[in-house]
């Protein structure tokens, strides 16, 4: 499971990256949401990946902390989902606007002509 | 618990309550708005000076204030922590926040709407992230912060700011991931986020995790740089500030400073588990980071033809001095890096603010009109032969605005007699100082290359503001005066004349310096406090479960 774990982080961040390096806005958009969904497994990762134990407590497992899972990155990454959409609204908009007033999607508002 | 220890979350509490009041009140209430916004300014400038007073006046044991939020202790909860350090920063971001508040009071908060709302939150988010002591909390501060930074800089529309903030944008939501990568890495090995944990749990960690700490700081530490603006990563900054209002200029000013407070508090933490040596930044790159920055800002300042960028690359250069400086290392370098700190984060504002008053007269002719000069500068002499006046008066508004550019011009290049001066000469002297005397050898090689650059950039400073300056209040006389209100002056004299006081008063602002430093160095109260700070127990003991 880390493999796959690890694995996809890895082609997540590398094709985020690549399209962030793109020249048109929408690119670069979808390039962020792809980082940031690396990011939040990532993150998850860092609790150390374990299956079917519970984050809350339990009443009906014994009070032994290496029977349950880490709780706190799922609050982190709950919280990143959170700001991480609000951005990319946020960016659309803004990219949004840049095309209105300088009729061209390019990431410098100007066409490169080469 | 009494009101004042309460205080510690009123710079957080008042500008969030403010925005939220501003947002339900209908937008075009705009003197309501204008008023709520001044009283929450003032309100926050009132707090911070106390929080500022009462971590003067105590032993430096208990200088370091903690607030339990929700009252869970320190390893479970979130805690915020104010120590002369952070109170110093709140009370720079407050008076800044008057300064730009009042300034864009005259005209720029009509430029778009939100203006006074997303300007508190900026400040919620600024006070938060020098208050707090927990890293993930950090990010959602600066997160808070950005997110306003982003509307603000896009206040007032434009094609320039739309296009300047969308890159702007960008490399702060890469920054974003980067530090999200370097906290989980950091929580992966070391299993806490609180800063006072981290500087405990450090040292009693397993190599192989280790070293996967240190590339988490490491991590950590650039999406910092990026904030601070440091070369290579600060190429967005003047496009940026000079796109931006000039009141959201100047309030950026403080922004690149929090980059520099992370590093420095990070640092300090740190440093004892690392051996007397930083984690974060080891091994001289801050230094070589800092001093690239002076020299790409240097030649920024010198390329840039309007006065906008010119500011711009001005924050590149203190903040390239300040990351030089702590990198050197050394008590008495980091007050210096302190006191220039607040000078040239107040002295930037004003420029920015003063540009914005100036560059109004101007039209796009006279730009085109100062390049052609460049080129042909002979036919401008034949012109001035011809025309033979004697004494051309110059109106009283550009006399004024001169007076202040001047202040500026001296303050930015560290000539005396002003505050920018003070602070260069105490690097300098703590430069020479420290191995010179006390040492009995020679000055280091770094020392001698921070010294020759921090003097080189002065010089390009001077010779880039002077070229504004001439350009501005000597020749073109015949055009359209600026209109200036009296409260637009107000802003830009207040600032400035902050800087005087600083000069005035140098030497207890340099003791208070000092103290704040050698408090920084030890880092021992800071991770003490926050450890041992007890639980509020509540008067009756029959809670509700």
């Amino acid at each position: 499971m880390e493999l796959v774990i690890s694995i996809t982080i890895g082609v997540l961040a590398g094709s985020g990256l690549w399209l962030l390096l793109r020249p048109r806005t929408f690119q670069v958009i979808i390039g962020l949401s792809l980082l940031s969904y690396a990011v939040n497994l990532f993150i998850f990762g860092m609790g150390r990946l374990r299956v079917g134990v519970p984050p809350v407590l339990d009443p009906s497992v014994p009070t032994n902390l290496a029977l349950y899972a880490d709780p706190l990155p799922q609050a982190l990454v709950l919280t990143a989902i959170v700001i991480s959409f609000a951005m990319t609204a946020l960016f659309l908009v803004v990219v949004l606007a840049a095309r209105g007033l300088s009729g061209s999607d390019h990431v410098d508002s100007v066409e490169r002509s080469s | 618990m009494t009101f004042a220890d309460h205080l510690i979350i009123a710079p957080i509490l008042i500008p969030l309550f403010a925005g939220g009041l501003m947002l339900l009140l209908d937008g075009r209430r705009r003197e309501a708005i204008a008023a709520i916004s001044i009283l929450s300014t003032l309100a926050l400038l009132a707090a911070a000076i106390g929080l500022l007073v009462s971590s003067m006046t105590q032993d430096p044991a208990q200088a370091v204030r903690v607030y339990l939020l929700g009252n869970w202790p320190a390893s479970f909860g979130i805690v915020l922590v104010a120590d002369r350090l952070a109170a110093l920063m709140l009370v720079l971001t407050a008076t800044l926040g008057c300064a730009a508040l009042l300034f864009a009071l005259a005209s720029w908060h009509r430029a778009g709407s939100y203006f006074h709302p997303l300007f508190q939150f900026l400040l919620m988010g600024l006070n938060g992230a020098f208050l707090t002591g927990d890293l993930f909390n950090l990010f959602v501060f600066l997160e808070v912060l950005l997110a306003a930074s982003y509307g603000l800089a896009l206040h007032g529309s434009g094609r320039a700011r739309v296009s300047a903030s969308l890159h702007y944008i960008v490399i702060n939501l890469v920054a974003s991931t980067l530090f999200l990568i370097g906290v989980s890495l950091i929580y992966g090995t070391a299993g806490t986020l609180n800063m006072a944990a981290l500087g405990e749990r450090i040292p009693a960690l397993d190599p192989s995790e280790r070293r996967l700490f240190e590339i988490g700081a490491a991590i950590l530490g650039v999406a910092f740089l990026v904030k601070a603006a440091a070369w290579p990563l600060g190429f967005w900054l003047p496009a940026l500030y000079a796109a931006a209002s000039a009141p959201v200029a100047a309030l950026f000013a403080v922004m690149t400073k929090l980059g520099f407070y992370v590093i420095l508090r990070l640092g300090s933490i740190t440093a004892e588990a690392g051996g007397g040596t930083s984690i974060f930044f080891a091994e001289g790159w801050l230094f070589t980071i800092g001093v690239a920055t002076i020299c790409f800002a240097a030649i920024g300042m010198l390329a840039s033809q309007d006065m906008g960028r010119l500011a711009g690359y001005s924050v590149l250069v203190s903040s390239g001095t300040m990351l030089a400086a702590i990198g050197f290392g050394g008590t008495a370098m980091t007050s210096a890096a302190l006191f220039y700190l607040v000078s040239s984060t107040l002295t930037v504002a004003a420029f920015f603010l003063l540009v914005e008053l100036v560059e109004r007269g101007r039209t796009p002719a006279d730009d085109v009109l100062a390049v052609t000069l460049e080129v042909y500068g002979a036919a401008d002499e034949e012109e001035a032969e011809e025309e033979e006046e004697v004494g051309v008066p110059i109106p009283a508004i550009m006399a004024v605005l001169g007076v202040a550019f001047l202040a500026c011009a001296l303050l930015l290049s560290g000539l005396p007699p002003l505050s920018g001066f003070i602070a260069k000469f105490a690097i300098l002297n703590s430069l020479i100082g420290q191995h010179w005397l006390t040492g009995g050898g020679t000055v280091s090689l770094q020392g001698w290359i921070l010294l020759f650059v921090i003097l080189v950039s002065s010089l390009a400073t001077i010779v880039a503001v002077t070229r504004a300056g001439i350009r501005t209040f000597w020749t073109f006389t015949e055009r359209e005066l600026p209109h200036v209100r009296g409260i637009e002056l107000g802003a830009v004299t207040a600032l400035v004349a902050l800087c005087v006081a600083l000069t005035v008063q140098a030497g207890p602002v340099m003791r208070f310096m000092h103290v704040t430093a050698s408090g920084l160095e030890l880092g021992r109260p800071y991770v003490g406090a926050v450890r041992s700070q007890p639980r509020i127990t509540p008067p009756q003991p029959e809670r509700t479960p």
